[in-house]
C-alpha cells in the first residue's frame, strides 16, 4: 500500500509540477512570442534568451507590498484570487497527458499520466469545477469597492454565461460519439485508426463545428483576447483585479495561465486525439508512455501558441457583440453539431 | 461683384449703416464692429441667409485693451465652406459690464470658446447653458489672460473648493422602473485618456446616460508667455501644442506672422517646411490610429505604426537635433539647413512607410471585430459636424471635403498633386479610413516636393527678420547692431492683426495675431482643432457604452497640449 501512495504522489508532484512549470514558461512566451509578433525584442537580458525571466517577475510580486485598500469586503477579497487558483489546480486532474497504463513502477501499475485516472464522471467534473473559476473574478470585481472592478466582474459573469452552454453543448457532441464520459475513452477511441488509411479518427474530423466552438468558447472562459472584457485595461483600467497587488495580483496571472493549459490540454484531448499519435501500435510500455508524451505535448504547445497569437492579432469585442457571438452565432452552431453527430451515428457514418 | 463685396452687400440688405454693425475697412477678411445688441440677429443672419452661408464658427476669443474706452474685444471668426469666405467680426464690451449674448444657440461650436473668453477675460456670455472656468481650475481667482494680472500671484486652494463634480452627478435620480445607476469617472488618469481627461459619466448598467467633459489638466498659459516673449522665443511654445506632430505648429505659427510682415520664406525654405508638415502630418495620424486600435484592444498595429513614427522621428533629429519638440521653424525660414543625406533618409521613409501600414492595413481595415466595434460609434452627420466647428480629418469623414491645403493654398500646396480624402461615414470607422488614405496622399506630397528641391537659401536675407550669419556679426559691425536689436528688443511686426491658418493634423489651425508694433506680440489666440472636436464629446456619449467612449475619444485625436494650451 505504501508503495502505491508514494508512486501515486510523485506522479501527482510530476504533473502539478509540470502545469506549473508551462505557467512559468508560458509567461516567457507570451512576452518573447508578443515581441516577436511585435517587432520587438522583448525580455531577453535574464539567462539565456531572457528564460529566467518569469523568475524575476515572479521574485518582484512576491516582495511588492501586498496592499488592502480600506472599504473592500475583506472575507471575500481574500477568497476571490483563492477560488481563482484552487479551480486552475483542480481543472487539469482528469486531463490524461500520456499513455502508460501499462507501465509499472516498482511493481505498482501507473495507471496512466493522470492525476485521477478512474474518475467516471470525467468531464462533467471538469466542467463544473471550470465553471467555479467565474466566482473568483465575480467576488474579486465586487469585493474591491471599485467602480471599474464591479463592471468587470459584471462583464465576467454575463460572458460566462453566453459561452458555458454553448462550450458544454460542444463537448456534449464528443460525448455522443464515445459513449462515455472518461477522458480515457475519448481519447483510446480517437487513437490507432485511420478513415481512407491517412486521417487519423479524431473528432476534430467529423465535427470540425464542434471542435471550432470549443475553442472560440474556451477562449471566452479564460478570459483572453479577443475576449478579455472582464479586465479589458484600456477600458476598465484593469477590470476585476484593478485593487489587488503583489500575489495577489500573481494569484489571478497564474490562474489565467494555467487555465490556458488547461484548456489547450482540453482541446486536444477532446478533438485532436489526446496523446495518440500514428504508429503508435508498434510501441508499448515505457516507449509508449515517452513517445505519447512528446505527442500530447506538441499538440499542447500548439494550442498554447494560439492563444498567444490571437491574443496578439484581434482587438477586443464589445460587451452586447461578445453576447450576441455566444448566443446568436456559438449554440447554434453547437447544437447543430450535435444533431449531426445524433444523425451521422444513428446512420452508421461514424461509430 | 467679388466675394467680399458681395459679403458686405449682403449683410448691409438687411443691416444698414449705423445699426450698430460698422465695417472695418482693409484687412484679409471682411471684418464689422458689431454692437452688442445687434450680436445674435447678426450672427443668425450670417449663418441662414444663402447669400452669406457662414456655416462654421471657427473661433471666439477675447482681447484686453486696457486703455480703451470699451475695455474688451470679443472677437469672432466664422467661415462659409461653399463660398470659400471668412468674416470676422468684432464687439466692444466695457469693463463695468462686461456682458455679451451667448451664439451658442446659433452655433454650437460657441460653446467652449465661450467658456475660455469667460474664463481668461471675465466677458460673461448671457445664455450660455454651462458658463463656467474650463482651462483654469473653477476656484482660480482673476482672469489670467487681462493685461493687469499678476501672473506671479498664488493663494491657497482650500480642500473644500476642490469638488468639482458636476451638479448632476451628485443627484441620485431612482425611482422604482430603473435600477440604480452610478456615476463614473473617466480619468483624469485612465489608460484610454492619452493626456489628461476627464469625463464624468451617469451609466445605466454600461450605457452612458448623461456625460461631462472637464479639460485644462495640461493648461500651461500659452498665450500668456506668448505675450512676454519675443516672436522667435513663442516658436518653441508652439512645438507644446500638437506634440504629435510639432513642425505644423511652428509652420502655422510662423505663416501668420510672415503674413503681417509681408515677408514670405524662401523657396527650399518652404518645400522643407512643407516635406516635414506632411511627414508630421503622417505621424500625427500614425499616433492617432495605433493609439485607437490599442484602446480596442489591438496592440499589435499600434508597434508597427510607432516603428514608422521612430524612422520619421530620427529624420527629424537628423535635421534639427531634436525628436519630440523641435523648434525648427523660424519666422523668415529654418533654422538651419537639412543635412547633406536628406534626400536619401526621406527617400527611405517613402519604402519603409508603406510596408508597414500595409500590415496594419491587412490586420485592421477588414476585420470583422473592429469594423463592429467602430461602424455606426461616435457618429455624426455633416450639418452636426459644420456646427459643432469640426475641421481636419474628423470633419472630411462625415463628407465634407475641407481642407485648407485645397481652399486656401500655402507652401504652394496649389502646385501639388494630391487628393482630399472623403468618407461618408461619419463614425469612428470612417475617420479611420479617412486618415489611412490621408496618410497616402501625404507620402505623395512628400515624394513630389523632394523632386523641387533645390539649393538656396533657407532663411530670409532681412536683417529685420533674421539674424545675420554668425560670421558677418563677429566682422561686420552693421550685423552686430542687427544682430544684438533683433537678441535684445525682437523683430518689430507691423501693428495690426491676422488669422493666419494651416491644415494642422486635426484640421484648421488658427493663430489670430495682434501686434502692437513692439518686439513681442500684443495677443496671440490659438484656434486648436481638437478643442472643437472634443466639446461635441459628451453630446455624443449619451446612449453609447463605456466600450464606445473609449472607442470614440481615441479617433478624435484629442491632444492635451493643443487642447489645453
Amino acid at each position: 500500500m505504501w508503495a502505491e501512495i508514494t508512486v501515486s504522489a510523485a506522479k501527482v508532484a510530476v504533473i502539478a509540477g509540470t502545469v506549473l512549470t508551462l505557467v512559468a514558461v508560458m509567461e516567457w512566451v507570451e512576452r518573447r512570442g508578443a515581441a516577436f509578433i511585435q517587432d520587438r525584442l522583448g525580455p531577453n537580458r535574464v539567462g539565456p534568451f531572457g528564460l529566467f525571466q518569469p523568475i524575476v517577475d515572479a521574485v518582484k510580486l512576491l516582495f511588492k507590498e501586498d496592499l488592502t485598500p480600506a472599504n473592500v469586503s475583506r472575507g471575500l477579497y481574500l477568497l476571490a484570487p483563492m477560488i481563482s487558483v484552487s479551480v486552475a489546480l483542480l481543472t487539469f486532474i482528469v486531463i490524461p497527458f500520456g499513455a502508460g497504463k501499462d507501465v509499472t513502477v516498482f511493481g505498482v501499475p501507473l495507471g496512466g499520466v493522470e492525476v485521477a485516472p478512474d474518475l467516471g464522471v470525467g468531464v462533467l467534473f471538469l466542467l463544473a469545477i471550470g465553471s467555479l473559476g467565474v466566482y473568483g473574478i465575480v467576488l474579486a470585481g465586487w469585493s474591491s469597492n471599485n467602480k471599474y472592478s464591479l463592471l468587470g466582474g459584471l462583464r465576467s459573469s454575463a460572458q460566462l454565461i453566453s459561452y458555458e452552454l454553448s462550450m458544454t453543448l460542444a463537448v456534449l457532441g464528443v460525448l455522443l460519439a464515445t459513449g462515455s464520459l472518461r477522458l480515457d475513452d475519448v481519447v483510446a477511441r480517437q487513437g490507432g485508426q485511420f478513415w481512407f488509411g491517412v486521417v487519423p479518427q479524431w473528432n476534430v474530423v467529423p465535427q470540425i463545428v464542434g471542435c471550432i466552438v470549443f475553442v472560440v468558447a474556451v477562449f471566452a472562459e479564460t478570459n483572453r483576447l479577443p475576449f478579455d472584457l472582464a479586465e479589458a485595461e484600456t477600458e476598465l483600467v484593469a477590470g476585476y483585479h484593478v485593487e489587488y497587488s503583489s500575489m495577489k495580483f500573481a494569484a489571478f496571472l497564474m490562474s489565467e495561465y494555467m487555465n490556458m493549459v488547461t484548456a489547450s490540454a482540453l482541446i486536444v484531448t477532446l478533438f485532436f486525439g489526446g496523446w495518440t499519435f500514428p504508429g503508435m501500435s508498434r510501441f508499448s510500455g515505457w516507449p509508449l508512455l515517452a513517445l505519447s508524451l512528446v505527442a500530447f505535448g506538441i499538440k499542447l504547445a500548439f494550442f498554447l501558441w494560439l492563444f498567444v497569437w490571437v491574443r496578439w492579432s484581434l482587438p477586443r469585442f464589445r460587451y452586447d457583440q461578445l453576447m450576441r457571438l455566444g448566443w446568436k452565432g456559438l449554440l447554434p452552431l453547437a447544437t447543430l453539431n450535435l444533431v449531426w453527430v445524433g444523425v451521422a451515428m444513428a446512420m452508421g457514418w461514424i461509430r | 461683384m467679388d466675394n467680399r463685396e458681395q459679403t458686405v452687400a449682403a449683410i448691409r440688405s438687411v443691416f444698414p449703416e449705423g445699426e450698430g454693425v460698422a465695417e472695418i475697412p482693409g484687412g484679409e477678411m471682411p471684418a464689422f464692429r458689431v454692437d452688442r445688441g445687434a450680436l445674435p440677429a447678426l450672427a443668425r443672419h450670417l449663418k441662414n441667409d444663402p447669400a452669406l452661408d457662414f456655416k462654421l464658427l471657427l473661433d471666439v476669443c477675447g482681447v484686453d485693451y486696457p486703455g480703451r474706452d470699451e475695455r474688451f474685444e470679443v472677437v469672432y471668426h466664422a467661415a462659409s465652406l461653399e463660398r470659400g469666405q471668412r468674416i470676422r467680426l468684432k464687439v466692444p464690451v466695457p469693463e463695468g459690464d462686461p456682458v455679451v449674448p451667448s451664439l451658442f444657440g446659433v452655433w454650437r461650436a460657441a460653446d467652449w470658446f465661450e467658456r475660455e473668453a469667460f474664463d481668461m477675460f471675465g466677458i460673461r456670455f448671457e445664455g450660455h447653458p454651462n458658463l463656467k472656468r474650463i482651462l483654469c481650475h473653477q476656484a482660480f481667482q482673476g482672469h489670467a489672460l487681462r493685461k493687469d494680472y499678476d501672473p506671479g500671484q498664488r493663494w491657497l486652494l482650500r480642500e473644500t473648493e476642490q469638488d468639482d463634480m458636476p451638479a448632476w452627478a451628485k443627484e441620485r435620480p431612482e425611482d422604482a422602473d430603473h435600477f440604480e445607476t452610478q456615476v463614473l469617472n473617466l480619468g483624469p488618469s485612465h489608460p484610454a485618456t492619452h493626456g489628461t481627461l476627464r469625463t464624468v459619466v451617469r451609466l445605466d448598467g454600461e450605457i452612458i446616460t448623461k456625460a461631462e467633459v472637464e479639460i485644462g489638466y495640461l493648461h500651461r498659459c500659452f498665450e500668456k508667455m506668448a505675450e512676454s516673449h519675443t516672436w522667435n522665443q513663442v516658436i518653441p511654445y508652439t512645438d507644446r501644442l500638437n506634440y504629435c506632430s510639432a513642425m505644423m505648429n511652428g509652420v502655422g505659427y510662423a505663416l501668420a506672422v510672415e503674413k503681417m510682415l509681408g515677408v514670405p520664406a524662401p523657396p527650399r525654405a518652404q518645400t522643407i517646411r512643407l516635406i516635414l508638415s506632411e511627414l508630421s502630418r503622417i505621424m500625427d495620424h500614425i499616433v492617432d490610429i495605433g493609439a485607437n486600435l490599442n484602446d480596442l484592444g489591438a496592440m499589435t498595429p499600434f508597434l508597427y505604426m510607432y516603428e514608422a513614427r521612430e524612422e520619421i522621428y530620427s529624420l527629424l533629429e537628423a535635421c534639427c537635433g531634436s525628436r519630440l519638440t523641435m523648434s525648427y521653424v523660424r519666422i523668415g525660414g529654418l533654422s538651419h539647413d537639412v543635412p547633406h543625406d536628406f534626400a536619401e533618409s526621406v527617400r527611405y521613409l517613402l519604402k519603409r512607410i508603406p510596408t508597414l501600414i500595409a500590415d496594419m492595413e491587412t490586420l485592421i481595415t477588414e476585420n470583422r471585430i473592429f469594423r463592429d466595434r467602430t461602424e455606426g460609434i461616435g457618429r455624426l452627420s455633416a450639418e452636426d459636424a459644420v456646427d459643432w466647428g469640426w475641421t481636419g480629418p474628423c470633419l472630411r469623414a462625415c463628407g465634407v471635403a475641407y481642407d485648407v491645403r485645397k481652399a486656401y493654398p500655402y507652401l504652394g500646396y496649389e502646385t501639388y498633386d494630391f487628393k482630399v480624402p472623403v468618407s461618408h461615414g461619419g463614425d469612428t470607422y470612417a475617420r479611420y479610413l479617412v486618415r489611412v488614405e490621408e496618410i497616402k496622399q501625404s507620402l505623395a506630397l512628400v515624394e513630389q516636393a523632394l523632386g523641387r528641391l533645390a539649393p538656396g537659401p533657407i532663411i530670409v536675407d532681412d536683417h529685420n527678420v533674421a539674424l545675420p550669419p554668425k560670421e558677418k556679426v563677429y566682422t561686420e559691425m552693421e550685423s552686430l547692431i542687427w544682430h544684438f536689436k533683433l537678441i535684445m528688443e525682437g523683430m518689430k511686426v507691423p501693428a495690426g492683426e491676422a488669422y493666419g491658418f494651416s491644415e494642422g493634423a486635426n484640421g484648421e489651425l488658427g493663430y489670430y495675431i495682434v501686434s502692437d508694433g513692439g518686439g513681442k506680440p500684443y495677443r496671440i489666440k490659438v484656434r486648436p482643432p481638437c478643442f472643437a472636436i472634443f466639446q461635441a464629446y459628451p453630446h455624443m456619449l449619451e446612449g453609447a457604452t463605456v466600450s464606445d467612449a473609449v472607442a470614440m475619444l481615441g479617433s478624435f485625436n484629442v491632444i492635451a497640449g493643443e487642447l489645453d494650451r
